[in-house]
């Protein structure tokens, strides 16, 4: 443990090299190489199984690899123990020692370390001043709420000074209000401590908003490492392009560079895809409504069937009778269009990925 | 037991139709329904008022009366006679040592059974057959243990032959060292089934925030589980010690002449045919006993209470 005062800078540079786990027949991790730079906090988001925990168990030394490398500020300590990395991890629930209030729980790894008595209370305070329970320091974990638990297993760990923060789903278990604010939280705390930190979740929601930069995961691979807006944006992979965010599927005829989807034709994110039949990846932000006089069936002709308030936008289904596709779109815009209004749709002309596409993991 | 009357109790027969109605929905002042919720309980009020209550009752009054219905304390200055002291002090002798052996050996146990496979054949096995032999006691439990390791024995006799004599200055099956064996046997499985739930209830994630904080094993047993698991582990303990000091049948099988634990006492007391039948006295003895059993209950379900909003 550090003995410095919390803050800006103490972060330290992560590199997981080739990593690869297998149970019994299973493969968690077929060669994850991943690199954190120092302070940064960085997300990996994925399914259940696709190795994201995995990962991190690995990198916190509660698991072995099978073959690969794990560097921490330079040094490497794959065969290093758990409790000789300096690594802190926040779990995903159910982590506080119940025999121990707030206080004695952030203390107690201090005192691992052999801080002295004065010392560590102080230095627990201002970590749950931190996390904003300095009025909580004496409940134990039974009289706290789920939010107020992890948030007194944020200040616990981070109480060490550890060189890398972990942070292992913390979220899943609350309510989606209490998860939003301490996921706000979560990362006010990270930029004010510096720590370098590694988050993982199946919320994709989560990891766009807390994250420098997000990698997605799929059968034990990284499929496309970013910041959040090019992930987004800018799906390397179909798998991305389906798991983050909603996505149409539309069939199309792929066509010297561009594909041709029920006769709007679009530019291609990949213009060298073989030409034949295919599947287009088309956000629903991509797709616009338009009613005007002229509604003569075809093949962009469609029927509202439901529209769905999200707030700042609404999103609508529109039946193109052999199908249903995704609108998304101010709700300034989509008030007029309840069920039943016939509609035309309107494809915004960015590069869209094929289905059948099998692309290799990609650093965007 | 009353409850307040539901909205749908109304008055009927009384008064106009706008009265009635008028009262619909409202409590009727007078009138309260009885809940029947309790009708279930009834069996067992019934049961335990016959075995449990009415027997202490006549415990307490025979007790504190002679022979002809007057009042007395001498039978409980009767308990002051050296050989009902010595009956005690081997009661709680034996009760505290096979209590003692049978927290070790079910904990260890229990720990191996719930680091195993929860859904596995082990745990099922062990839990299974451990419900059977914590209730296999009496005649039974006394035969099997003369059967195999007393003198006449299977095990004794094998043993013997190879030189192995577990008797060298004399049978010690029916006495002190004895009963604790025995006692064991019941003992183990029982400390499994009522100390597995706290083992079930500690937490993976706790070793591993021991861990990640830079504490290892012996910090986790230190600070962690170890303060975690006592209670409920006294507990259990205190509960073993009340489940061996009641026990009767098993000794009273095996042990056929004299009174060496207080059950057994008691048994003599009440049933002598040689003159010496003391049934006041023997009551004593019995509030004693349960005087004993309740204060170690009670501080089973103190600790138990204070390890539940822990472990759940």
């Amino acid at each position: 443990m550090t003995t410095g005062a919390a803050g800006p800078g103490r972060g330290v540079e992560v590199r997981l090299d080739d990593l690869q786990r297998r149970y019994g027949n299973a493969t968690a991790l077929a060669g994850l190489t991943l690199t954190l730079a120092p302070g940064e906090l960085v997300a990996l988001l994925g399914p259940s199984g696709c190795g994201k925990t995995t990962a991190l168990r690995l990198l916190a030394g509660l698991e072995e690899p099978d073959s690969g490398r794990v560097v921490v500020d330079g040094v490497d300590v794959t065969n290093v123990p758990a409790n000789r990395r300096d690594i802190g991890m926040v779990f995903q629930a159910y982590s506080l020692f119940p025999h121990m209030s707030a206080m004695r729980n952030v203390e107690f790894g201090m005192q691992l370390h052999d801080v002295g008595p004065a010392e560590r209370r102080k230095r627990a305070g201002d970590m749950l001043e931190l996390v904003g329970l300095s009025a909580h320091a004496h409940k134990y974990a039974h009289q706290m709420s789920g939010g107020q638990q992890q948030r007194v297993a944020l200040a616990r760990a981070l109480a060490i000074e550890p060189k890398v923060l972990l942070l292992d789903e913390p979220l899943s278990a609350l309510d989606a209000k209490v998860r939003s604010r301490l996921r706000d939280e979560i990362r006010r705390v990270q930029l004010e401590v510096g720590t370098t930190t590694l988050f993982v979740t199946h919320d994709q929601e989560e990891a766009l908003a807390i994250a420098d930069r997000v990698g997605v995961m799929n059968a034990g691979r990284l499929e496309q490492l970013g910041p959040p807006t090019t992930i987004y944006s800018r799906p390397a992979t179909p798998f991305v392009a389906e798991f983050v965010g909603l996505t149409n599927r539309l069939a199309g005829v792929v066509k010297d560079g561009e594909v041709d989807v029920r006769g709007a034709r679009l530019p291609l994110v990949k213009p060298d895809t073989p030409n034949g039949p295919a599947i287009a990846l088309v956000r629903p932000e991509a797709v616009s409504l338009v009613v005007d006089g002229d509604m003569v069936p075809g093949p962009l002709i469609g029927t509202v069937i439901a529209t769905a308030f999200l707030g700042a936008t609404s999103r609508i289904t529109v039946d193109m009778g052999d199908g249903t596709v995704l609108a998304q779109m101010p709700t300034s815009e989509a008030g007029a269009l309840s069920a039943g209004t016939r509609v035309r749709l309107a494809l915004r002309k960015d590069p869209v990925l094929i289905a059948r596409d099998e692309s290799k993991p990609t650093e965007a | 037991m009353t409850a307040p009357l539901p909205d749908t109790t109304y008055v009927s027969g009384r008064g106009s139709g706008s009265t009635a109605i008028a009262a619909a929905g409202r409590p009727i002042a007078g009138s309260r329904r009885l809940s029947l919720t309790w009708v279930g309980l009834v069996p067992f009020f019934i049961y335990t008022g016959l075995f449990l209550f009415l027997p202490t009752l006549i415990i307490v009054v025979g007790s504190l009366t002679t022979k002809d219905g007057a009042f007395t304390t001498a039978n409980f200055s009767g308990i002051a006679q050296s050989y009902l002291v010595k009956a005690f002090g081997a009661s709680i002798t034996i009760s505290a040592a096979s209590a003692a052996i049978g927290a070790i050996g079910g904990a260890l146990l229990a720990y191996a059974v719930a680091t195993g496979n929860p859904r596995g054949i082990l745990r099922r096995t062990v839990t299974s057959a451990s419900g059977v032999f914590a209730q296999f006691g009496g005649v039974t439990l006394a035969f099997a243990f003369i059967a195999t390791v007393g003198y006449t024995g299977v095990v004794y006799l094998f043993l013997k032959d190879h030189g192995l004599d577990f008797y060298p200055k004399g049978v010690w099956l029916y006495d002190l060292p004895g009963l604790i064996l025995i006692y064991t046997y019941f003992q183990i499985p029982l400390m499994l089934i009522v100390f597995l739930p706290a083992l079930d209830g500690i937490r993976p994630q706790w070793r591993e925030a021991t861990e990640s904080l830079g504490g290892g094993t012996w910090h986790y047993w230190r600070y962690v589980a170890g303060p975690l698991l006592a209670p409920s582990f006294l507990g259990c303990t205190l509960l073993l010690f009340a489940n061996s000091f009641s026990a009767y049948a098993t000794a009273a099988a095996l042990i056929t002449q004299g009174g060496v634990i207080v059950p057994l006492q008691i048994a003599n007391l009440l049933t002598s045919e040689t003159g010496r039948a003391a049934p006041g006295l023997a009551k004593s003895l019995a509030l004693a006993m349960i005087v004993v059993v309740l204060v170690v209950t009670t501080l089973y379900t103190l600790l138990q209470r204070r390890t539940s909003q822990w472990v759940r």
